[in-house]
């Protein structure tokens, strides 16, 4: 690991003001599971280490407000993950934090270091752009919100500049008669990364029969979390059966690009993709039946 | 620079450069050889030590990140003339052979009793997802796990 000034600001202003200072020269440090494997690997050699742990008070936390919850991004995925309100108010974010890694992991790694790292195949931001998401990112110039939908460039490459601190997950109240899962295919073992991982929210209209709204969303199924719009679009309108599940389905395997790699071949994991968006529909069809 | 901590009950005040990680500090410069470092990536288990009460990697946790924290590492639940009951438990259960992995897996399988003093099979191979053994195939060490609790639940009743 490359020798490095360490820094330890005490408020989110103080972070920025060092990001500024230091540009791309400085890297922010939370629960450091990511970032100290690529520090290690020499993938990463920051001259400043920012570290925004002993930063007080707002980042942390879980707010119910009126019109959904905020999540400061220091939380841990395993705090966030055993969380009351969690668990009440948007517990497929606690199904899918139960999927990440390892314990040891989750007890370290922050629901912010997860969603900025801009890794396509980590789990929660899956989960999060299917519950149509923001993150709340703030510079020494202002703040602004970034549907995550919006935020994933490319390959660990978001739309947060260098100067920018993630600092709050905004999630908003989900419709009425709306049930979201996220399913993880693990083939290997149960700490492996998703060899696809696929997040379905399902609306139902009034009448309880048919879809008003949908997100399919998939991970480790391309450069970026991709959202499966086409599928999405079959479902609308439709009887929410089978049927139309498997109609999405096969839309949804042409709009991923997956890599082969020792999870499996590419034309593996969009076969896979196929299967699992259908069974993710399937799944949160039985969630708004209660079954 | 130099971080304070407190390791099994003991305070350290501990000079260190910034990029060194716990597990450095505890095996090389507090002589805690116990703890184990294999795959220096956050995957195997072997450097588990509890951190403010909860089990962490410690390869993936730098100097900083444990400054005035409170680790407890495998020397400090039993001594050789008092066992803990999960170390006890591993041997009666025969839940190690080469013993590599074995301070990680009694650290975080501690962890697990104080929480859940008595587990289900599947709670146990839920918690201990990652703490990898290369000998013993797991059965033991679920045994071991299992027969620790029993073992505590029958001392408390």
């Amino acid at each position: 690991m490359n020798r490095f000034a360490y820094h330890a600001p005490q408020t989110v202003d103080e972070a920025c003001a060092l990001l500024e200072q230091y540009g791309d020269d400085a890297r922010l440090l939370a629960g450091g599971t990511a970032l100290v494997i690529l520090m290690k690997q020499e993938l990463v050699q920051p001259g400043h280490l920012v570290d925004l742990r002993r930063v007080s008070g707002s980042m942390r936390g879980v707010e119910v407000q009126h019109d959904g919850l905020r999540i400061g991004a220091l939380m841990t995925q395993r705090e966030l993950e055993v969380s009351s309100t969690i668990v009440e108010h948007l517990p497929v974010l606690a199904q899918t934090l139960r999927k990440v890694a390892t314990m040891r992991i989750r007890n370290m790694a922050t629901l912010g270091g997860n969603l900025a790292h801009g890794d396509p195949s980590l789990d929660p931001p899956v989960a999060l752009v299917a519950c149509d998401a923001l993150v709340r990112v703030r510079s020494s110039s202002g703040e602004r919100d970034i549907p995550l939908d919006t935020f994933y460039v490319d390959y660990y490459e978001t739309s947060l500049q260098p100067t920018e601190i993630l600092t709050d997950v905004l999630v908003p109240n989900s419709a009425p008669r709306s049930h979201t899962v996220y399913l993880k295919l693990l083939p290997r073992s149960q700490d492996d990364y998703a060899t696809v991982g696929v997040a379905a929210r399902l609306t139902l209209d009034e009448s309880g029969t048919r879809c008003a709204d949908a997100r399919v969303v998939l991970g480790a199924a391309g450069s970026t979390v991709v959202r499966a719009r086409q599928a999405e679009s079959v479902l609308l309108g439709q009887d929410a059966t089978a049927a139309a599940f498997r109609e999405a389905a096969a839309v949804g395997r042409r709009e991923v690009d997956p890599l082969s790699d020792n999870r499996g071949s590419a034309e593996y994991k969009r076969d896979m993709a196929e299967v699992m968006i259908r069974r993710a529909l399937l799944a949160a069809l039985a969630g708004l039946h209660g079954s | 620079m130099s971080i304070e901590l407190t390791v099994n009950g003991q305070h350290y005040e501990v000079q260190t450069a910034p990029n060194r990680t716990l597990v450095e500090i505890l095996r090389d410069d507090l002589r805690l050889t116990g703890t184990k470092e294999a795959c220096s990536i956050g995957v195997c288990g072997v450097c588990t030590v509890l951190l403010d009460g909860r089990i962490v990697s410690s390869c993936l946790v730098l100097a900083q990140m444990a400054d005035g924290a409170q680790v407890t590492t495998i020397e400090g639940l039993g001594s050789e003339d008092h066992l803990s009951p999960v170390q006890q438990a591993f041997i009666d259960h025969g839940g190690f052979q080469c013993g590599i992995c074995t301070p990680g897996q009694i650290v975080a399988a501690t962890a697990l009793l104080d929480e859940i003093p008595s587990p289900t099979a599947d709670q146990v191979k839920e918690w201990m997802t990652g703490n990898l053994c290369r000998c013993t195939g797991y059965y033991t060490i679920i045994e071991s796990i299992l027969g620790a609790a029993d073992a505590h639940s029958r001392a408390t009743a």
